[in-house]
């Protein structure tokens, strides 16, 4: 299992904020994950197969499409971050 | 004392300030950077500001950050006070100070926290105005700022 995580603009334009998966078969990397959500459709293939910039945290440590996911990962997706 | 916090409740900038000098006689300098929650973003007027976060992740990236500062500068102590929730005009929302025994590198180093910190660290903002609620996009103007920073672009060295 994973959990994974939406935040601000994501989280509310997909009606979730977190979610427990068993990673999808054919899956190994945050891109991979990121490819097979934008299947649901909707939102989520705005979110996921958009242009948009999308930034992604696997254990909470900042990562991209490449980095490769692992039973038991906490996966994040969220917009360009604004602090400061 | 933490060197970073995140917390809903407001802060005092002069205490944070003198916690943070006070019994280190070796200070020869020390410089702040305070970010204020302003009543105007792109021609509207602002009447609160909220700010959400990524628990977790957003002091182990605040921690990487300082870390990676005292790295690269001889820095005597660093402190990021970082605001989340609501806030309103005038509302301090973030503290960086940094002390050093001299001027040069408390002040690189406190540029380099604030400008690391706008793209690297999980915070959101999301503001009301008198037209509704919006969400604060990414500026690339930042994305510039923390470039200045990478080895090679000349502003990376001491």
């Amino acid at each position: 299992m994973i959990e994974v995580l939406y935040f601000a603009s994501l989280r509310e334009r997909l009606g979730h904020d977190r979610e427990a998966l068993e990673i999808p078969p054919g899956v190994s990397t945050l891109g991979g994950l990121a490819a097979w959500l934008a299947h649901r459709g909707g939102p989520w293939e705005e979110v996921f197969a958009g242009d948009e910039t999308l930034m992604m945290a696997l254990d909470q440590e900042a990562a991209d499409p490449a980095t490769d996911l692992h039973d038991g990962a906490e996966v994040a997706f969220f917009p360009p971050v604004t602090g400061g | 004392m933490q060197p970073v916090r995140v917390q809903t409740e407001a802060f005092d900038v002069a205490a944070e300030i003198e916690a943070l000098r006070a019994g280190d006689p070796h200070v020869g300098g020390l410089v702040t950077f305070v970010g204020y929650m302003r009543d105007f973003n792109q021609g509207d007027r602002v009447e609160t500001l909220t700010l959400e976060h990524y628990p977790g992740m957003t002091e182990k990236a605040l921690e990487a950050i300082v870390t990676e500062a005292g790295a690269r500068w001889d820095l005597l102590g660093i402190r990021v006070v970082h605001r989340v929730g609501e806030l309103r005009p005038g509302e301090p929302i973030v503290l960086v100070a940094v002390t050093s025994a001299h001027r040069g590198e408390a002040f690189r180093a406190c540029e380099f926290v604030i400008d690391y910190l706008k793209t690297r660290a999980p915070f959101w903002k999301k503001e009301r105005t008198p037209q509704g609620e919006r969400w604060v996009e990414a500026r690339s103007s930042d994305q510039r700022a923390e470039a200045r920073w990478r080895p090679g672009s000349g502003k990376a060295t001491r």
